[in-house]
């Protein structure tokens, strides 16, 4: 009952532009920042258009982070909208589904919108313009509250639901924080701070009931009190619709749930910075933000699960912004997942001329596309065309002068020049020392650099090579414990051996003889029993089995750590 | 289709550039430097365009020199802007063949041999001053007397013209029927120090013609024009208030526990802010982003020490002004500084660095 009375204020034309922060709820601030030109009128204009049903779709197999999926269908199989058809595959996995029904032409390696720009396995499929839903899709749940955490966790999980702000995290396990971690509080991400992009503004002002539905349902399945929305200052049609939202439905949840409105500044979206400016409090360095009882959710993420639990549809499609300058005419789609950014190009107008850049996700922390015939995955925010004057060459980079401003930018309270200097000398030590991985390659420091140093793409080198370095390690380590177990284990059946064979002869020879000399021997098969301890190893990592069984977790550790932000 | 370059992120547009950032400081130092003109003569200017001339060409010959290309190195600014800062720490009649020298020095030495710009560890314009303070301390320590009617009248001083200024300097030749006693005069710094010596009690000093409100005739209004340029600085984000705070700051604090201690023998704060190379040094000197402490909170004890020696130097020490000393001596210990005071970082506990 707090905030609903704040949309039916009038306030001057000049205010209601620009509804200022929440008067009851206080914000906190994160270090640094910066304030980056606004584009996004360019592409917030005009309403949502739902593209049309591709020829083709290119649905990659895995679009999260973890292990991929396996794909469960063949080609020459006819698919169904919402058909599974890559299978999760451990815990840290989402199923990929098909996003319309038609035939697999074929299973292949397909380009990536990813940094890397690496092809990944894919699922190609000609369809059949039906858009036909597959027939065994979950049951629709009217009344969220008769299912259990597990269930709807299952639901999420077999949705194929993964953070769609970008990280693509799948979300079952991030709603699934375990019993010793009690959450209090659900954070949903509507900051949408990149310029440049607007997909979560249109789906705030357009899907407004539902994310609110998906964020009580998600207060629901973790017991959280209260739900905080962050939204920047500068959507003020999103924050009407979502107070009008909460308004609606606040009185059938006993959490509170509200939007605050927080002040634009880059990067405010930050899932870190985000809870900072929410709720004051810090996520813990390699943490996660369900160690301090918050878990954090994209807008795009929560209506994702609305979708899943209420209509029983797993995440198939989503909102796009295609954008820039580059761009006859920008605007938002609703799209397929596996449709080719080209296609989506072309239906906003085509290319105007010369494209100094086109990047998947926003400029400042988007990924660099050598070419437009990427598809849209669960992750892909924004196709951004950026002509030469939105993203002139800054020209080689300078020697650093020290200036200082890319410390005075950093979210994370960096040292950016530190970073920079040990970055290039490839001290890999050093870097630790300074925090590297506490950087979440926000390209604030070199938006800032007057050197124009690639600041962020040294970090990304080093944590390479840091990774690298660790695999290599964990590698070596792994292979001397091999090596010693192997070691233990042929010393060990050596041993059982001769124990046997003196016991036989024992057997045979009269006792008398072996009284004094072999008293030395019984000494000697006692100093076998702690080395018998060092079947430990054995069990523990000694054959190929056990071995991977503790080194795949470790593993799995620092992907999900390195790559958190 | 695309033939769009590969890069990192961020993909944007960025907002400033070196030269900005250097063209920015050399604007800064304007108002200061039209008050040194105003009351010290044209030499100011010619020492700066000689300075600048040799500093620029001292850059772009050892980038030659050292297999790299030279235009880029030049049109940074920073040669320039080290060469003002050192024209305008010297006396306005240093013989062009000194300017050479220091600019030398200060150029090919301190930062080309460090390996050019963003590696040294010294303020260049600093080190050149020193150096030459060092092996020339007279004709580096003959300032002019403030253009002041009353105070030139009383002390029988002559002014010297923009030509004279100009024969001065290229050939060290004075005006016909003038001594060098004539046309040079001490600083009030100097004058304090060898009053002070002579136990001359600070209200005596004070009724001296050298003197003016807060710090001496004319040289208050140049501290003045450099705080305004400072200030300047501060509000277009080129340099952060923390240098210059903490620099004036410890500077006054210790000044002013001695005055109100005893003010017969020490002077007043506002004397030591507004003379010799106290504002200057300030926001122009200690903040040169290379050669200064980069954390905050480390700018902080970096400026402070700064203004502790400056103070302790011009109290007890062997030279009048002592801000290229207090920077030079803090420049060596910026790196210490940074280690020990690197801000916590964001999601790590409080209380551990
Ligand atoms: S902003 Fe660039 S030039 Fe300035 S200290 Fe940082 S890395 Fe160096
Ligand atoms: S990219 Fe990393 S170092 Fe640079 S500002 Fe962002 S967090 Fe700091």
């Amino acid at each position: 009952m707090n905030t609903s009375s704040q949309p039916h204020t009038q306030a001057s034309p000049g205010l209601a532009s620009h509804p200022k922060v929440n008067p009851s709820q206080k914000l906190w601030k994160f270090h640094g920042g910066v304030h980056l030109p606004e584009e996004k009128d360019l592409s917030n204009q005009g309403p949502v258009v739902a593209t049309a049903v591709p020829k083709r779709l290119v649905i990659p197999l895995a679009q999260h982070i973890g292990a991929p999926t396996r794909p469960c269908v063949k080609v020459g199989d006819r698919v169904f909208k919402g058909q599974m058809i890559g299978e999760p595959q451990g815990y840290v996995s989402a199923p990929v589904h098909a996003s319309s029904s038609g035939v697999v032409t074929a299973i292949e390696q397909h380009a990536m919108p990813h940094p890397s720009g690496l092809p990944a396995p894919s699922v190609i499929i000609e369809t059949d313009g039906e858009d036909a839903w597959a027939s065994d899709l979950p049951e629709p749940v009217t009344d969220f509250h008769q299912l259990d955490a597990d269930a709807l966790r299952t639901r999420v999980r077999m949705a194929g639901i993964v953070g769609l702000g970008g990280a693509s995290f799948p979300s079952s396990v991030k709603l699934n924080p375990g019993k010793d971690q009690p959450i209090d509080t659900l954070v949903l991400n509507g900051a949408e701070c990149e310029p440049y992009i607007t997909c979560d503004d249109m789906l705030m002002r357009d899907r407004a009931a539902d994310i609110i539905t998906g964020a009580r349902i998600i207060v629901h399945l973790l017991g959280a009190e209260r739900c905080l929305i962050g939204i920047e200052d500068n959507k003020p049609e999103a924050i009407a619709a979502m107070r009008a939202a909460v308004a609606e439905q606040q009185p059938q949840t006993s959490a509170s749930i509200k939007v605050l409105v927080i002040p634009t500044l880059y990067p405010s979206g930050g899932e870190k910075q985000l809870i900072r400016i929410l709720t004051g409090k810090e996520v813990p360095t390699h943490g996660i933000p369900a160690q301090i009882g918050v878990v954090c959710q994209n807008v795009g993420t929560v209506a994702a699960v609305a979708d899943a639990v209420l209509r029983g549809h797993p995440l198939v499609e989503r909102f796009v912004t295609v954008t820039g300058r580059g761009i006859a005419k920008p605007g938002n789609f609703r799209v397929r997942v596996g449709t080719l950014a080209n296609e989506l190009v072309a239906a906003s107008g085509g290319y105007t001329g010369e494209l100094a850049k086109l990047v998947a996700g926003g400029p400042m922390m988007g990924a660099n596309l050598a070419t437009d015939a990427v598809p849209i995955t669960k992750a892909t925010n924004c196709i951004l065309a950026l002509t030469p004057a939105e993203s002139p060459d800054p020209g080689a980079a300078t020697p650093c002068i020290r200036c200082g401003q890319c410390a005075q930018v950093c979210p994370a309270n960096l040292l950016p020049q530190q970073l920079y200097w040990h970055a290039r000398a490839k001290d890999l030590d050093k870097v630790q020392d300074y925090n590297l991985f506490d950087c979440i390659e926000c390209g604030c420091c070199a938006h800032v650099c007057p050197a124009h140093i690639p600041l962020v793409q040294y970090y990304r080198y080093a944590k390479n090579e840091s990774w690298a370095r660790e695999r290599e390690k964990r590698a070596s380590e792994h292979a001397k414990k091999r090596h010693e177990a192997r070691e233990a284990r042929l010393e060990r059946l050596d041993r059982e051996r001769k124990a046997k064979l003196r016991k036989k002869k024992e057997a045979i020879t009269p006792k008398t003889k072996t009284v004094p000399g072999k008293s030395a021997s019984v000494g000697g098969a006692e100093k076998t029993a702690p080395a018998g301890a060092g079947e430990t190893p054995i069990a523990g990592g000694g054959d190929d089995a056990g071995a991977q069984g503790t080194k795949q977790p470790a593993d799995r550790q620092t992907e999900t750590a390195g790559n958190a932000p | 289709m695309i033939a769009g370059s590969l890069t990192s992120s961020p993909h944007s547009a960025r907002i400033s550039r070196v030269d900005q950032v250097m063209l920015q400081v050399c604007l800064a130092l304007i108002p200061g430097t039209v008050a040194m003109v105003w009351f010290f003569g044209w030499g100011i200017i010619i020492n700066m365009l000689l300075a600048s001339v040799f500093a620029v060409a001292a850059e772009a010959l050892v980038m030659k020199a050292r297999g790299r290309p030279a235009l880029p190195a030049v049109r940074d600014l920073s040669a320039v802007v080290t060469a003002l800062l050192f024209a305008i720490t010297v006396p306005p009649t240093l013989p062009w063949w000194l300017t050479l020298i220091g600019i030398l020095f200060a150029i090919v030495i301190v930062k080309q041999l460090y390996g050019g710009i963003g590696y040294n560890p010294f303020n260049p314009a600093m080190a050149g001053y020193v150096f030459l303070l060092i092996s020339y301390p007279v004709a580096t320590t003959s300032w002019l007397p403030p253009d002041v009617p009353s105070l030139l009248e009383a002390r029988d001083l002559v002014h010297l013209s923009f030509v004279d200024s100009v024969r001065l300097i290229f050939t060290g030749g004075l005006p016909l029927e003038t001594t060098w006693d004539a046309v040079s005069g001490a600083t009030p710094l100097d004058e304090l120090r060898t009053r002070l010596d002579q136990n001359v009690l600070m209200a005596d000093i004070r009724q001296s013609p050298l003197w003016g409100w807060v710090g001496g005739q004319g040289w208050e209004w140049v501290a003045a024009g450099f705080l305004l340029g400072g200030l300047y600085l501060i509000a277009i984000r080129v340099i952060t208030w923390h240098i210059p705070v903490s620099l004036l700051g410890s500077l006054a604090l210790l000044a002013g526990l001695f005055w109100l201690f005893d003010p017969n023998h020490f002077p007043a704060p506002w004397f030591h802010l507004f003379s010799g190379g106290a504002m200057l040094g300030a926001f122009f000197i200690a903040t040169d982003p290379v050669s200064a402490a980069t954390t905050k909170r480390g700018q902080l004890v970096f400026g402070a020490l700064i203004g502790a020696v400056v103070f302790v130097i011009r109290t007890w020490g062997g030279y009048p002004d002592a801000v290229a000393f207090g920077v030079l001596l803090l420049n060596i210990a910026a790196p210490t500084i940074d280690h020990y005071t690197q801000p916590r970082v964001f999601g790590h506990a409080r209380g551990k660095s």
